[in-house]
């Protein structure tokens, strides 16, 4: 038994990430950020898919999933809008740019851009940091504006100060072409002269028809609420695509930790239709 | 058995207590598990017999915040764990009924196992209220037999001794099983050279798989969250490729149920692996005993142990550490 | 087939061990495990259940992934080197060699876990026939035949012989290797041995679990079992320590870790347990909040989730581990009966 070389054919175990370098850092919200990343030499670390998570690692702090909020269209970095809520957060919060971080990924399934998407008007709703995986899509399809039939944007917030991205929807999301865009805040407040009020309840004000593929991503109780109200305007579940989140640790279906019934987040998901989500055993 | 079951039932069905803690008949003749029975039907269930190991008190922190008063059987040794936790203010003592249960030495199935005694369909001679002294095994490998004294888990055998501490009422006859000096095991391990002796806490922690049962049975383990659950310390909860942090688990958490621990034994009882934890625990024991005087947790609630108490003449910590 | 007396056993582990690791259950501190084999070592075939599984040797409780080194602003990665000195484990059983398949399913599958595989195309198994199954074993219950256990080479040993039969390139590898040591079996040999095959069977006959009944369990069994009641029923001696999952030879969840030596972090992976309250934790909250919630995970992915994803291959292989080191006297078998109303049994 000599030495061997079989394994030298392996690919670099997909546990094993790559180093990243923080390039710009952009303060959205009082607490989220938006991290721009690119690999040492330049260039993007990795080509995704729109809903795709990459797993962020502060070396000895902590690693986490985060949907990549850039588009795949963009050629030159990638993306990631992170909400400061716990302990990995509150570090990538106080990070520099310049600074170094690991990155592997990416992860998961993405949104049937490519096949069920194609062709349909699509309506996308967000609440608060729930944007950050949908403006990767919003910003493919503009990309790609001819594949793709109108788009309606609702995207809410628990005040104006707290609406993520909001250069980029005034600048460029409410000028394209066959694009509405409509913003709506928890609470009036001085210098705000848009809608008030919760986004399952301005989505019923506005009432869509049905003839669109509805995309939602938001704080759990604001998806149970626009899904019943979805429902009412007569969206069936095949019509409705949502993300998941569960603690993560491999991010390749192996940890056991994002196991919901048979599916693995992280690998089956993030991504789910909603009558996939009605299989699934109520744990999540 | 009988007359405990029937006493339970009866508790039971005049509202004296609202549900019953004891142990339920396993599916081995040796693996009961701990039970909450509500109803008196289900107390077909309700057993006791000499592997019904397990120190019910903890459970009665839990207990505790139930609706209505619990009956809990206790061992003799389960009632200073009891007495301990309602120091602590734990246990509710106003929704614990106490049936003080009778103990002639508890089993312990890895050493029946390591008699060579395996297939075992039946045991005869486990039972609460036979006093035969001889367990006898009706085992797919033909019948066998052993002595139940040399069956019994260790602690048994250093045995503080069978009177209740505390109960509403008494139930059987217990029957003296200590022939063993608590502290010898200590003594022997005092007097290795320091090598020695860590070569020894070496072979028997590397053992160690961080499954934290000696942590979750040990009724002195009764933090809400515990400081290896956190994720600020490398050594929360997982086990670490450097060995190191198997023993740092093991002395701080003797360090922390101190004074407390009432040497109930569970946590060796419980190791997967076979580890005399409560070795760590009776150094300390008997380092409070020699320092302070004798003191035993949970034989009285109402004197306050040593280490949460302080006296003028209280032995320096410079004394205590020249000891080495 | 081949056949050695057994009074030859410590050349044939010395021989072993001149070409590669050898891992082997050995005694130590009165506990029973696999581990390196030095002549020193107290080798113990006898104990036929080692209190961990043999699965260590492919998915160690901890290892190294990598070390990340930090100067100002620039990160370093350095990869572990993957497992390159070939080894034997000798003397698993036919239950853990299963647990094996069981673990290559996840670890197997793509993306491929590269330190796993590694051990695993650089690991030989000998595994060894169980003389005397005991009272908490139930693999025949998953199709295991423990009288004839698959591996790279299978062992009997019966009387004064060990008899020895290579099954794969891996095992006439290895018993190229110890030819020197063995001898060609004969007519009368296979006779003994199969004499010795059908004990073991017959005795697998009797053993109280026998007759334990998988139905209603499987793929597509989520819904109803999900929900019943009596999972209300069963957790509540459980302790939520990680006893069950740590000893059983397929529980695969690990969780992965840093580690700040002073000179670097280093990321290891160790296992977890999905008994654990900070399992599935996570800034925002923890979608399994009860003991009862996290208890049903263990066994829900044991008996359906797997199954559902491994063309109906249940994820426990009866070795009864649990069943002989909970602390609590709780274990798989306690819950498989408790959802069959008829306890479990085959009818008749």
């Amino acid at each position: 038994m000599g030495e061997c070389t079989c394994h030298k054919n392996y690919m670099p175990d997909t546990l094993i990430p790559k180093v990243g370098v923080i390039t710009d850092i952009r303060e959205e919200t009082p607490d989220v950020k938006t991290f721009r990343v690119n690999a040492p030499e330049g260039g993007k670390l990795f080509e995704h898919m729109p809903g795709q998570c990459a797993m962020l690692c502060v070396p000895g702090i902590s690693e986490g999933m985060f949907s990549i909020t850039s588009s795949p269209t963009n050629q030159e970095y990638q993306e990631f809008s992170i909400k400061k809520c716990g302990e990995l957060t509150s570090y990538l919060h106080d990070l520099q740019a310049g600074d170094e971080i690991t990155v592997r990924g990416p992860y998961g399934n993405h949104f049937p851009v490519e096949d069920r998407l194609k062709g349909q008007n699509l309506l996308f709703i967000a609440g608060g940091i729930g944007l950050a995986p949908l403006r990767s899509v919003i910003n493919y399809v503009l990309d790609h504006r001819e594949d793709y039939g109108t788009v309606d944007i609702l995207y809410g917030s628990r005040s104006a100060e707290d609406l993520v991205q909001l250069k980029e929807i005034r600048e460029v999301w409410m000028k394209a072409e066959g694009v509405n865009v409509y913003l709506t805040i928890d609470r009036e407040q001085e210098g705000w002269d848009g809608h008030v009020g919760f986004v399952p309840a301005y989505l019923k004000e506005l009432g869509f028809t049905t003839d669109k593929v509805a995309l939602v991503c938001g704080p759990p109780i604001m998806i149970k609420f626009v899904l019943q109200g979805l429902e009412e305007l007569g969206f069936v579940k095949e019509q409705v695509y949502t993300t998941l989140e569960l603690r993560m640790k491999c991010g390749i279906g192996k940890c056991g930790r994002c196991n919901i019934g048979s599916k693995y987040v992280c690998k089956d998901g993030p991504v789910f239709r909603m009558d996939e989500v009605d299989q699934l055993p109520d744990e999540y | 058995m009988q007359e405990l079951r029937d006493r339970v039932k009866a508790l039971l069905m005049d509202g004296t207590v609202d549900r019953v803690l004891g142990w339920k008949a396993g599916d081995l003749p040796y693996n009961p598990e701990a039970a909450y029975f509500e109803t008196p039907e289900s107390l077909t269930e309700f057993i006791y017999d000499g592997f019904c190991g397990a120190n019910l008190s903890k459970m009665m922190i839990e207990a505790s915040k139930l609706e209505g008063r619990t009956l809990v059987c206790l061992k003799p040794c389960d009632t200073y764990s009891f007495n301990q936790l309602l120091t602590e203010h734990h246990v509710d003592r106003n929704k614990a009924y106490i049936i003080g249960v009778a103990c002639k030495g508890k089993l312990d199935i890895e050493k029946i196992h390591a008699f060579g005694i395996k297939g075992i369909r039946r045991i005869r001679g486990s039972e609460a209220d036979v006093a035969s002294g001889i367990l006898q095994f009706e085992t797919i490998y033909g019948e066998k037999s052993c002595a139940y004294a040399d069956a019994m888990l260790e602690r048994c055998h250093v045995c503080k001794g069978k009177e209740h501490r505390i109960y509403d009422e008494l139930i059987g006859e217990s029957k003296e099983t200590k022939d063993a000096d608590r502290f010898a095991q200590v003594e022997q391990i005092e007097a290795m050279s320091p090598d020695k002796r860590f070569a020894y806490f070496q072979k028997e922690l590397s053992k160690c798989i961080r499954c934290n049962a000696c942590r979750n049975v040990c009724p002195a383990c009764s933090c809400r969250k515990c400081v290896f659950d956190s994720t600020r310390f490398d050594s929360a909860q997982k086990a670490n490729v450097d060995s190191f942090e198997e023993k740092m688990f093991h002395i701080i958490r003797a360090f922390h149920v101190a004074g407390r621990c009432t040497d109930c034994g569970e946590c060796s009882r419980v190791c997967p692996q076979g580890i005399p934890l409560h070795l760590f625990n009776r150094k300390f024991i008997k380092d409070i005993n020699a320092f302070y005087g004798e003191f035993q947790a949970g034989e009285d609630i109402d004197v306050r142990g040593p280490l949460v108490s302080y006296a003028l003449d209280d032995r320096k910590p410079g004394q205590t550490a020249e000891r080495g | 087939m081949y056949k050695m007396k057994i009074e030859n056993m410590n050349a044939l582990f010395r021989t072993i061990s001149g070409t590669q690791d050898l891992i082997t259950p050995i005694r130590s501190a009165g506990q029973t495990n696999f581990g390196l084999w030095t002549e020193e070592a107290s080798v113990d075939l006898h104990t036929l259940k080692t209190a961990k599984s043999g699965k260590d040797a492919f998915f160690p409780q901890s290892e190294n992934l990598y070390t990340c080194l930090r100067k100002g602003q620039r990160l370093t990665i350095e990869p572990e080197a993957l497992r390159e000195r070939p080894f034997t484990v000798f003397g698993m059983r036919a239950c853990d060699v299963r647990g094996v398949e069981v673990l290559d399913r996840v670890f197997l599958a793509e993306p491929v876990d590269t330190f796993y595989a590694a051990r695993r195309s650089h690991g030989t198994i000998v595994a060894l026939a169980c003389h005397e199954p005991e009272e908490s074993c139930f693999c025949q219950v998953f199709g295991t035949d423990c009288a004839e256990a698959c591996a790279d080479v299978t062992v009997w040993m019966v009387g004064d012989m060990l008899y020895w039969k290579e099954l794969t390139e891996k095992g006439i590898a290895l018993t190229e290797t110890v030819g020197a040591l063995l001898e060609g079996a004969d007519a009368a040999d296979e006779a003994a041995l199969n004499v010795e095959k059908e004990a073991i069977r017959r005795i697998t006959e009797q053993l109280p679990y026998t007759g334990l009944s998988l139905e209603g369990w499987g793929r597509d069994a989520t819904d109803v079992k999900f929900h019943s009641p009596v999972w209300e029923m069963l957790y509540h001696p459980c302790l939520a320590c990680g006893t069950c999952t740590f000893v059983c030879p397929t529980c695969q969840c690990y969780d992965i870790k840093d580690y700040d030596t002073g000179h670097g972090v280093q990321r290891y992976r160790c296992w977890d347990s999905c008994m654990y309250s900070d399992f599935t934790m996570m800034a925002h909250g923890n979608n399994r909040t009860s003991q009862m919630q996290r208890f049903r995970q263990r066994f829900m992915h044991k008996l359906v989730y797997f199954p559902e994803n491994n063309e109906g291959m249940y994820s426990c292989v009866g070795c009864g581990r649990c069943v002989e080191k909970c602390p609590e006297g709780l274990n798989i078998v306690k819950v498989i009966k408790a959802f069959a109303p008829e306890g479990g049994e085959r009818n008749g």
